[in-house]
């Protein structure tokens, strides 16, 4: 199967090509102009990774910024939200406070990014 | 007390930056002034990553780059008042001081003085009126800007069904923002045939959440007496005409702009400060030191950036320069460079430069006026080429930074000029 | 029961309310939006015209004159921005030159004093932006600005101050006539008044037919201008109009009282009195007809566009009187020079009121009222003083214009205050200057929702609460 997709490793932004095996794997990439769009075209088809950034809002009433502190599989960007947005938190909070242990079984903990009074 | 060597202003990561390097050049009488209620400018309401990649080498959001920044500004113990805005800037003809004059609640109106100053203002959005968009003015109407802050500052829910015009940064990042706040965005327009945004943004913003992007076409009617209703987005031709049988209408209660940046450049221009036109920032040689003596201009006051890191270090840059004016006082001038822009750049920072107070590396900053694809970024000084460089895209949304050493620029026997060279030439 | 019930909080309503309001009176101000100034006051070109325009004889004539005359004083004793800044009256053609003649003859009829022709040579040294084309024009010294919502409001606080009341947010559905008055029926409560005064604006058609069978039409015509910033306020000093000719009646560009530049506006009438649009077509006929007057207007500066609505009646005057029913007295069809007729008309419609119910004048009645500190415009001292009071004063909110969270507060916090955005706006300035509101609304509307217990989203730009802090959607 070929799935079309765009690098975003620079601006040029080249429309790339991958051919996909039935297990899933990328076989070939065509329409890079460097090997940073084969790479890219090989985690993104395979393993599509983000950090989801949102805020809290603090029982005070006050938002606070937050991060997942790594990426998490795209797919799961919506459930790791609704989590964060379930939660309520006392303040203060220091910038890098674990505000959830291991979001979503992603094994990924989402953190502070502000120290908020 | 009110007598200081370098008064900041502006408390972002320009200020902050600047303010740093000033100290690490032996200035220890500076003052930050800020006019919001803690460090960081604008980053503090840019909850999103993809910050500090060239200063910190770890990719941070934006509160946290402000706060490594405000955390040194401690550390270095460098004074910062909040809540206190400039009023007018104003260079003493007798002394060459700047007189500052700012107001808070602490001081109440009042004016300072320094030998140098660093403006470090930021910029600002674009609003709706500026655009001309006919229609309603209705509620729901915001700067993307605005409605960030409202969302990610004041925990606000704005509203549930989106469109927004224009592509900029700001645009797409509040694309996706809107989307996990829980909104519909139905579509982002365009009015140019190219992004004005960054291609990463442009994938996880818009195709990650299958968010349309309609290149050249623009917002033609709003509707909605007193809260928004909805508004008709038309494409538009070669010249950006509007072609009034393409218009389509979408019903949404939020219509956000992401239109530009303006510089904001008001105090500096009642300063005496000349404007470029093109930057609607300051002129500035490669001290960054503006027009009028002891006054130095970085980060989006100088000129818009995409990348807040380009900003940190520029503005290092312009804290080095008032601390040297303020240590060794008025540079020499003896041979002054002017840069001048031909084929595909639309303006060049700094606009002139000084040969021998210049340093080893000069840095250029630039935006091109169109997409370039596989072209040559040429330096020349009359019939002499001082610099070549070869570039597979060049593109309006990111800014060039060409490194020009010393020795070459004293080979410039006139004033430079930086081109684009097309292949087909 | 009342003894007196005006119908419509702009200009004209406010001004009788004001006028009532020295006299020992019962009386109250009904308004369907939720501020005062909702109308046609807030979108019109904010001149006190001198009164060379209106026809000898008339209505307009008699009030635009009276007004004109008042205005100094009343911005003075009110507290509200005005400035004499003159006016000219532009003409491109030799041929036309006999218009401004003609315009010279009726200021004289109406004893506007102050009134010559002039040269375009002349007109150009005292204007050098104007056009090269103008070969002579009408200069009228008396010729005004100001600031149309700090006039109502001035107005509207003064009339409050001495004991009338406002009724916002509340609509007249009916009108029922009694033995000894009305009963007005509104979407909130019933009430009964000796005597009814029609200030409806674009509505005073529908309010007049509730009670008279006499046909009264009142037309919407739309009024588009477009508004620069600041730094273009310069370019003329005067309000600049042009001579009307067979190509219709030109459009004005002026100084506003603040310092801006505002050209318009168009002139078109419509149907719907709710369409405050802007339209492309309009406002590149106000670019274009802009630029026969004043050369080199930055348009890149326009910092809003907006749309106003005159009401226009079909007399071609103003339709000001008892109606024929007694008690019912009506002040209609009050379009241009209405801003500035609106205290000769006023002071007319208590006269009226007088001839109804006897008048007896009010012993404490204050004739002052003190409007929001313009921090801006203070002295340093003035200002520090006023911060050393209130440390809400040295907080500047809105960056553009210089203003303070402690004008903001008052805003709100006043008699008849602000409840949106476009009311702190229109109090402060608020959002007013180049951004638009850019960098200020989040801090206003924090503030609003503060004072109102609401929710930040739930502030509103301008129209409605309804009794549960939601938005009224009608």
């Amino acid at each position: 199967m070929i799935k079309e997709l765009t690098c975003i490793c620079c601006p040029m932004g080249c429309s790339l090509k991958a051919e996909v095996n039935e297990k899933g794997e990328v076989v070939s990439v065509k329409g890079n102009n460097c090997v940073r769009g084969e790479n890219y075209a090989k985690t993104e088809l395979t393993a599509p990774v983000r950090i989801v950034t949102t805020t809290v809002i603090a029982r005070s009433g006050e938002p606070v910024p937050v991060k997942t502190e790594k990426a998490v599989a795209k797919d799961k960007i919506f459930d790791v939200v609704n989590n964060i947005k379930s939660v309520k938190i006392d303040l203060p909070v220091k910038m890098g406070d674990v505000i959830i242990e291991n979001v979503s079984d992603t094994g990924v903990n989402v953190v502070s990014t502000r120290s908020v009074e | 007390m009110n007598d200081h060597s370098l008064i900041i202003i502006g408390g972002g990561p320009a200020g902050m930056a600047a303010a740093l390097a000033a100290k690490k050049a032996g200035i220890d009488d500076l003052l930050i002034l800020e006019r919001d209620s803690r460090l960081g400018g604008i980053l503090n309401q840019c909850i999103h990553n993809g910050f500090g990649l060239h200063t910190f080498k770890e990719e941070l959001t934006g509160p946290e780059y402000a706060e490594r920044y405000a955390n040194m500004i401690k550390q270095e113990q460098i004074p910062y008042e909040l809540n206190t805005m400039v009023l007018s800037v104003e260079c003493l003809k007798d002394s060459n001081k700047k007189a500052i004059t700012v107001i808070s609640s602490k001081r109440g109106v009042q004016t300072i003085y320094a030998k140098a100053v660093v403006l470090a203002m930021g910029c600002r959005e674009r609003p709706r009126g500026a655009l001309n968009i006919p229609g309603y003015r209705p509620q729901g109407v915001y700067t993307a800007g605005t409605a960030q802050k409202l969302i990610n500052l004041e925990g606000a829910n704005i509203g549930k069904e989106v469109v927004i015009l224009g592509s900029g940064d700001i645009g797409l990042i509040m694309a996706r923002r809107m989307t996990l706040e829980g909104a519909h965005v139905a579509a982002v327009a365009e009015l140019m045939p190219y992004s004005s945004g960054l291609k990463r943004n442009i994938v996880q913003c818009l195709d990650d959440y299958n968010i349309p992007l309609l290149l050249s076409h623009t917002v033609v009617d709003i509707k909605g007496k007193e809260k928004l209703e909805g508004v008709y987005i038309a494409k538009v031709d070669k010249n950006l005409q509007p072609i009034e049988e393409t218009k389509e209408y979408y019903p949404c209660d939020t219509l956000l702009l992401s239109c530009g940046l303006i510089p904001e450049n008001e105090l500096s221009v009642d300063g005496g400060v000349e404007i470029d036109p093109r930057t609607n920032g300051a002129y500035v040689d490669e001290s960054l030191e503006t027009s009028v003596e002891g006054v130095f201009s970085c980060g989006n006051v100088l000129h818009v950036h995409d990348l807040v890191d380009f900003v940190s270090e520029e503005s290092a840059r312009a804290g080095e320069s008032a601390a040297r004016y303020i240590l060794n006082g008025k540079k020499p001038i003896k041979e002054t460079i002017e840069i001048k822009t031909g084929n595909g750049v639309r303006y060049t920072v700094p606009y002139k430069i000084n040969v021998d107070s210049a340093d080893e590396l000069t840095h250029i900053r630039f935006r091109v006026s169109g997409v370039y694809k596989n072209t040559s970024i040429v330096i020349k000084s009359g019939e002499k080429e001082l610099m070549r460089k070869k570039s597979m895209i060049l593109v309006p949304s990111e800014m060039v930074d060409l490194v020009l050493k010393k020795s070459k620029l004293e080979e410039a026997d006139e004033a430079i000029t930086i081109f684009i060279e097309e292949a087909s030439q | 029961m009342y003894d007196v019930i005006i119908i419509g909080a702009g200009a004209v309503g406010c001004a009788a309310a004001m006028e009532l309001g020295k006299y020992e009176l019962n009386a109250c101000v009904l308004e369907k939006e939720s501020d005062v100034c909702e109308g046609t006051t807030k979108a019109n070109s904010a001149i006190v015209h001198a009164g060379f325009d209106a026809k000898p004889g008339s209505l307009k004539a008699r009030f635009n004159v009276q007004g004109s005359n008042m205005m100094k004083e009343l911005s003075r004793k009110l507290d509200f921005a005005y400035k004499q800044n003159g006016a000219m009256v532009l003409c491109f053609d030799e041929n036309d030159k006999p218009g401004l003649v003609q315009l010279k003859e009726k200021a004289d009829k109406n004893g506007v004093k102050g009134v010559s022709i002039i040269s375009g040579d002349e007109a150009r040294k005292l204007e050098p932006a104007l056009s090269d084309a103008v070969c002579a024009a009408l200069l009228a010294e008396t010729s005004a600005i100001v600031c149309p919502f700090e006039m109502t409001l001035a107005f509207a606080e003064n009339a409050y101050a001495n004991g009338v009341d406002f009724k916002l947010s509340t609509q007249v559905l009916s009108i029922d006539k009694l033995d000894d008055g009305f009963e007005i029926s509104t979407n909130k409560e019933k009430l009964k008044t000796r005597c009814i005064i029609n200030a409806a604006g674009l509505y005073a058609d529908k309010i007049h037919s509730m009670v008279s069978d006499k046909p009264m039409k009142i037309i919407p015509r739309r009024g588009e201008y477009m508004l620069l910033d600041k730094s273009a306020g310069a370019l003329v000093s005067r309000t600049i109009f042009q001579l009307p000719t067979k190509m219709g009646k030109g459009i004005l560009v002026t100084p506003t009282v603040h310092g801006n530049l505002l050209a318009g506006p168009t002139a078109e009438n419509i149907d719907d009195k709710e369409n405050v649009s802007t339209t492309k077509s309009g406002l590149d006929d106000v670019r274009s007809k802009a630029l026969l007057s004043v050369k080199n207007i930055p348009f890149n500066k326009v910092i809003t566009s907006f749309t106003g609505l005159r009401a226009v009646g079909d007399t071609g005057d103003f339709i000001i009187g008892h109606s024929d029913i007694r008690g019912f007295i009506d002040a209609a069809g009050i379009e241009s020079p209405g801003l500035t007729s609106a205290p000769a008309i006023g002071q007319y419609l208590a006269e009226l009121v007088g001839e109804i119910i006897p008048l007896e004048s009010k012993k404490n009645y204050i004739d002052t009222r003190k409007g929001i500190a313009h921090f801006n415009s203070l002295s340093v001292d003035e200002q520090n003083e006023l911060i050393k009071q209130q440390p809400a004063y040295g907080k500047i909110v809105c960056r553009c214009e210089t203003v303070t969270e402690g004008e903001i507060l008052d805003a709100i916090n006043r008699p008849l205050g602000a409840t949106t955005l476009d009311g702190v706006k229109r109090r402060t300035r608020a959002g007013m200057g180049r951004c638009q509101a850019g960098f200020c609304s989040p801090t206003t509307m924090a503030l609003l929702a503060q004072k109102m217990g609401i929710p930040i989203e739930k502030v509103r730009k301008t129209g409605r609460y309804t009794e549960n802090g939601g938005q009224d959607n009608e």
